[in-house]
């Protein structure tokens, strides 16, 4: 299969859909079965649906599948397996950061983009300046995740998981 | 979701040909076109799919200013090691908007085209002279808390609700446009968006068949940039009243005051009058009471929004007190 009209998600190759309404959360959900990216309010607004897309969070329900021929896209599946998690998916475990769990894969698919982001240095609204190093701080977690609603409320053990995987004292 | 036609612009020419045709629209990040096709607000015929016609770069211009291309998104424009250092209100009121998530997709076209969050406009059963000419509007006598003060109409009192336009325009920065035949024309900032009057449908000067290249600032200028955004929570909230200010000191007068202001009416509002009361005095409490006096003359309010008036002469009292270093 070339590239041509084509989108790799967790590495394969997967056709774009016909129908350019098609959503990349529906494609995701609906054509391809991977479920564990969520659909939440389906606007932009709670971040249920977050996945990278050549390693950038941004909201796959508010991106059409037919815009992403050629991007790599990795959703929650593709970040670990339950053999074999990623440091942020353990930790979530291990510090309870949830409750019902349905906003869990975006929370840690969008962790994942941010300690990247934090790493190269992207100032956020909470820094004092514009220009690195970038903190780990709990303020700076809150503001750079404020995008992922938790709707019950786990935001104290999301932050905590966040900074044990950042090497940050909780 | 309505069916549409998806076509992909493979450069500008092409993206000019496309969106000449009858119901067609551009699509850059989407994060807010997709949302009001959800909603059924926008129902284009054609979409334009014009990430992959290159105009992302940003870039040093022969003046001493930046190009910003309409493509670059967000994200690209707040980290740009030259936007941080000689245009921080930029980056300050582009990390003051949205999420990271949706920072990450927006374009400095889309951004500027992007449109009200009137909950009157984003309800198709709701009146709206700016969705549905002739309909009437909700707002006035309605829910109107994100609501303008300054400049509406009898027809619409939508704010236009995003940040990085009230920087640009405080930065006086320049809009630069295409059309389907190719030709090019610079319009500034400051006059891009328009005042709803009696044709609330058009949010900016943008004619059919035009798209943004990109936006160019002037040289940097010395002086304090601040970017200040009052809002209903913390973060991920459209402003109730946010200023984008570069005000330079000269001994213990004010030299230089660019004033901008954000959620208080249908287009950025840049006054130069406000300015003008301050450059050459002194700061203090009683100045910048004066400067909010001009600034809030002719302001209005609906009921709902009213406290946006003294929230505006507050705001910028602070905002011009972190500034100058004056006391209140």
């Amino acid at each position: 299969m070339s590239s041509e009209n084509t989108v790799s998600i967790n590495g394969q190759p997967h056709a774009l859909p016909d129908d350019p309404r098609v959503s990349l959360l529906d494609m995701l959900r609906h054509h391809l079965g991977l479920t564990g990216t969520k659909k939440g309010c389906d606007h932009g607004q709670c971040g249920a649906c977050t996945v990278l897309v050549n390693g950038v969070r941004i909201n796959s329900c508010l991106t059409l599948a037919v815009m992403h021929d050629g991007d790599e896209v990795t959703t929650i599946e593709g970040l670990g397996t339950a053999e074999n998690p990623s440091a942020l998916q353990r930790a979530f475990v291990e510090r309870d950061a949830y409750q019902c769990g349905y906003c869990t894969p975006g929370q840690i698919c969008s962790a994942t983009a941010m300690l990247d982001e934090i790493a190269a240095g992207w100032p956020s609204d909470a820094s004092d300046s514009l220009d690195g190093p970038m903190e780990v701080s709990t303020e700076e977690i809150r503001e750079r995740m404020s995008g992922n609603i938790c709707r019950c409320g786990a935001y104290a053990n999301i932050v905590d998981a966040i900074r044990d995987v950042a090497g940050e004292p909780a | 979701m309505r069916p549409f036609d998806y076509q992909r612009a493979e450069g500008i020419d092409h993206a000019g040909q496309l969106i000449a045709a009858e119901n067609a629209v551009a699509i850059a990040g989407g994060t807010n076109l997709l949302d009001l096709m959800k909603l059924q607000v926008e129902t284009p015929q054609t979409l334009v799919d014009v990430n992959r016609i290159g105009h992302a770069e940003i870039e040093d211009s022969d003046d001493g200013g930046l190009w910003i291309g309409a493509l670059a998104t967000n994200t690209d424009t707040a980290v740009h090691p030259r936007v941080k250092a000689d245009y921080p209100v930029l980056a300050r009121a582009i990390l003051a908007g949205a999420t990271q998530q949706l920072r990450n997709r927006a374009t400095t076209g889309g951004n500027l085209c992007q449109r009200t969050r009137c909950y009157y406009f984003t309800n198709i059963d709701q009146p709206c002279n700016k969705r549905d000419p002739g309909s009437g509007c909700g707002a006035i006598d309605g829910i109107a808390r994100l609501h303008a003060v300054l400049g509406t109409s009898d027809q619409c009192i939508a704010t236009y609700p995003g940040d990085m336009a009230v920087a640009l325009s405080a930065l006086d920065a320049t809009v630069h446009i295409t059309s389907a035949h190719g030709k090019a024309r610079t319009v500034p900032v400051r006059d891009f968006h328009r005042l709803p009057g009696h044709t609330p449908w058009k949010d900016n000067v943008l004619e059919p068949g035009e798209l943004i290249t990109g936006v160019s600032l002037p040289a940097p200028v010395e002086g304090t940039q601040i970017y200040r955004k009052v809002r209903e929570r913390s973060s991920y909230a459209f402003a109730l009243c946010s200023i984008a200010a570069i005000v330079e000191m000269d001994g213990d007068k004010i030299a230089r005051a660019d004033l901008a202001f954000g959620g208080l009416a249908h287009k950025p509002w840049h006054d130069p009058e406000v300015g003008e009361v301050l450059v050459g005095q002194k700061p203090g409490a009683k100045l910048f009471d004066k400067a909010a006096d001009v600034l809030l003359r002719d302001a209005r309010g609906y009921g709902e929004n009213d406290f946006k008036i003294p929230l505006a002469r507050r705001t910028l009292a602070a905002v011009l007190a972190e500034a100058t270093g004056a006391e209140l």
